[in-house]
């Protein structure tokens, strides 16, 4: 377990409970989840399907609200904020990448990439350069004009970690971002987000279900049942890392 | 940032081109039919307007012959009961400004090689007063030309423009029913009645030629018509009383006795007409209205179809930080934009179609700039209103929710 310690803790979970209202009555997906996650921590969060892995990423990325419990990021406590307040927190200080990428297929990669700063409220001239700077980044430069359809899924993913980079996010949430991927490509946006944390101090988490995508990060956590089963720290060394 | 939201929501209606269409035509049937009816509506009220201003003020017109219970006018084709020095009398009433007794008949013109068949009206030198009508050229008669039955006449634009083309009538003669006619002068032009005759279509002589030697009446001095000008419009109900008391004593028609004439107010009637015409063309607005609203029901049924198909979409921006109000705005932004474009088509198939009435048709047809803005402004507030609920759907929807939707 990480040492308590106050000064740099990005993420605080207290107690947090999820349960879902179904036909059979209520059921509880998480069961009192306690963790505290730091800045420039790289986490994999692994368990078997339906143990409340992506029930609880909804919850960091500020999707979803918890039944009960805290959840304190960057010290702000987000059960007391406005839909729109989280929508500016998501917006700022939160990147996205999902399994099934997500871009929106009648924009542009271009477009998909500057829509974030659109909501953040940029100027044109920015968003325009930067969405190219970061299309460069992933490798995309030549595709800007190019509807998400048009390219494969590995290159989608790239341009999801693109767009969810576009406000200089302090947190990237990956709900198995490789998990639509093949092997190969799956170790290249493992190596793109393992760059991030590394050279731009960006708090990953992600979920996976593959080991060897698991251990690119530094900090494993299984989830169990609504509950972590263990936590631990790994790979220090980064025998992953290029 | 409204330029981009602009963009998307030109993509997103450009992704579905024939619902697209199919959501806009509605709204365009339903202004098209608004200003279409509005310029309908419009025409017949110029008409009107013109009419009233062409018919003269304070107006009555009083017919020989009572007026039986049906309404009916008995006596027709009996003597008339009244007569020039009815007439000279009425005129003496202080609340009276004219008298003009006519004789109406049609015959046929003829000028050089010319010929047109026209309205024929003998009248006093007071008739122009009665109807306010100016000459633009000539000179009118007098009561000298009607006390020696001269042959004289004064013509209205149509049968200058039928019989004279571009040549000047004053004093050419003309032939009216084969008798020669010096023409005095010209009627400035007036455009129709309120039934609509044209009003330019009119031979004006002296009422003693037209009743001796034109259409020949076995009644001699007697009138079947004729019309009295009020000296105001506070007069008018004086003057009625006046005229109804004065032809009764003079008739010696004994108290509780029926009238041998009749006396009807022109202006009041012209005023229920012009009324007429204004609720009328309220009520064609009215009507045409209707089909904006359904034309907004298919906007509001689309688009919420539309939130629905796209959901997950709402959800992907949610996710990366759109708040409320931007989701919003952009489904409001599409439908506004739907209904403006719709709006546009509906103006021009409108004016398109008044313009196919106004050639097609006797119909008079106006199409005013308030009208367009009107059915421009209404469109424009049927999108918005009805492009709210579902847009507010859409920004109320749950992050999550949205984005697992599938
Ligand atoms: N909206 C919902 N309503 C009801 N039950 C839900 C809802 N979302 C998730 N669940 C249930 O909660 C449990 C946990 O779901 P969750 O998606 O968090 O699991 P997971 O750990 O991410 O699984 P996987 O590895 O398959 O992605 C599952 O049993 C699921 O059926
Ligand atoms: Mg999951």
């Amino acid at each position: 377990m990480k040492a308590a310690g106050h000064a740099a803790a990005l993420i605080r979970v207290e107690g947090l409970h999820k349960q879902y209202e179904t036909d059979a009555g209520p059921q509880p997906v998480l069961r009192g989840v306690d963790l505290r996650i730091d800045a420039g921590e790289f986490i994999a969060v692994m368990g078997p399907s339906g143990s409340g892995k992506s029930t609880f990423m909804n919850i960091l990325g500020c999707l979803d609200v918890p039944t009960s419990g805290r959840y304190l990021l960057d010290g702000h406590d987000t059960s007391r904020m406005s839909a729109d307040q989280l929508a500016q927190l998501r917006n700022r200080f939160i990147g996205f990448v999902f399994q099934g990428f997500n871009l929106l297929p009648r924009a542009t990669l271009l477009d998909n990439v500057a829509l974030p700063m659109l909501y953040a409220g940029r100027p044109t001239q920015e968003r325009a350069a930067r969405a190219q700077e970061l299309l460069a980044r992933v490798g995309l430069e030549r595709y800007g004009q190019y509807l998400p359809s048009r390219i494969s899924g590995g290159q989608q993913q790239r341009v999801a970690i693109a767009r969810s980079l576009a406000n200089r996010p302090k947190l990237l949430l990956a709900d198995e971002p490789t998990g639509n991927l093949d092997t190969a490509t799956s170790h290249d946006i493992m190596q793109l987000i393992g760059a991030l944390n590394r050279e731009e101090g960006t708090t990953v988490v992600l979920v996976t279900h593959e080991t060897d995508i698991a251990h690119f990060a530094k900090r494993i956590i299984h989830f169990v049942d609504g509950k972590v089963d263990s936590d631990e720290e790994v790979g220090i060394a980064g025998q992953h890392a290029p | 940032m409204l330029a981009n939201m602009l963009r998307e929501a030109w993509r997103a209606m450009a992704a579905n081109k024939l619902r697209t269409f199919l959501t806009m035509l509605g709204l365009v049937i339903g202004v098209g039919a608004v200003v279409l009816m509005l310029a309908i509506g419009q025409g017949a009220q110029t008409l009107v307007k013109e009419a009233v201003a062409t018919m003269g003020s304070n107006l009555f017109i009083v017919l020989s012959g009572g007026t039986t219970t049906g309404g009916a006018r008995s006596g027709s084709g009996t003597a008339p009961t009244l007569t020039l020095s009815d007439a000279q009398a009425i005129e003496e009433l202080p609340s009276v400004a004219a008298v003009a007794p006519t004789q109406n008949g049609t015959a046929q013109l003829v000028y050089g090689a010319s010929n047109w068949n026209s309205s024929v009206i003998g009248v006093t030198p007071s008739y122009l007063l009665v109807r306010e009508w100016r000459l633009v050229r000539g000179q009118p008669f007098t009561d000298t030309d009607v006390r020696t039955v001269a042959r004289v006449a004064i013509i209205g634009q149509t049968v200058a423009r039928e019989l004279f083309g571009s040549e000047d009538p004053v004093d050419k003669t003309i032939r009216i029913r084969n008798s020669p006619y010096v023409v005095m002068g010209v009627l400035g032009a007036k455009g129709q009645s309120f039934d609509g005759r044209d009003q330019d279509d009119t031979v004006l002589i002296p009422f003693s030629t037209a009743q001796r030697k034109l259409y020949g009446t076995s009644f001699p001095d007697s009138v079947r018509f004729m019309m009295v000008k009020a000296v105001s419009e506070d007069a008018m109900d004086r003057t009625e009383e006046g005229i109804t008391t004065l032809l009764r004593e003079r008739h010696r028609i004994p108290p509780g006795g029926e009238n041998d004439f009749t006396v009807r107010n022109l202006s009041a009637a012209a005023d229920v007409q012009a009324q007429t015409t204004r609720v009328m063309s309220i009520m064609l607005g009215a009507v045409a209205s209707i089909s904006l609203v359904v034309g907004g029901i298919g906007i509001m049924n689309i688009m919420l179809v539309s939130v629905t198909e796209r959901t997950r979409e709402i959800g992907i921006r949610m996710a990366i930080g759109a708040r409320q109000r931007d989701i919003l705005l952009q489904f409001l932004l599409e439908s506004v934009i739907v209904s403006v474009v719709g709006c546009l088509i509906g103006v021009v198939l409108g004016v398109g179609g008044a313009a196919l009435v106004s050639q097609t048709t006797e119909m008079m047809v106006v199409v005013t700039g308030a009208a367009i803005l009107l059915s421009f402004a209404v469109a424009a507030a049927v999108g918005i209103f009805f492009g709210f609920y579902p847009a507010r759907k859409a920004a109320g929807l749950k992050p999550i929710e949205a984005l697992r939707y599938q």
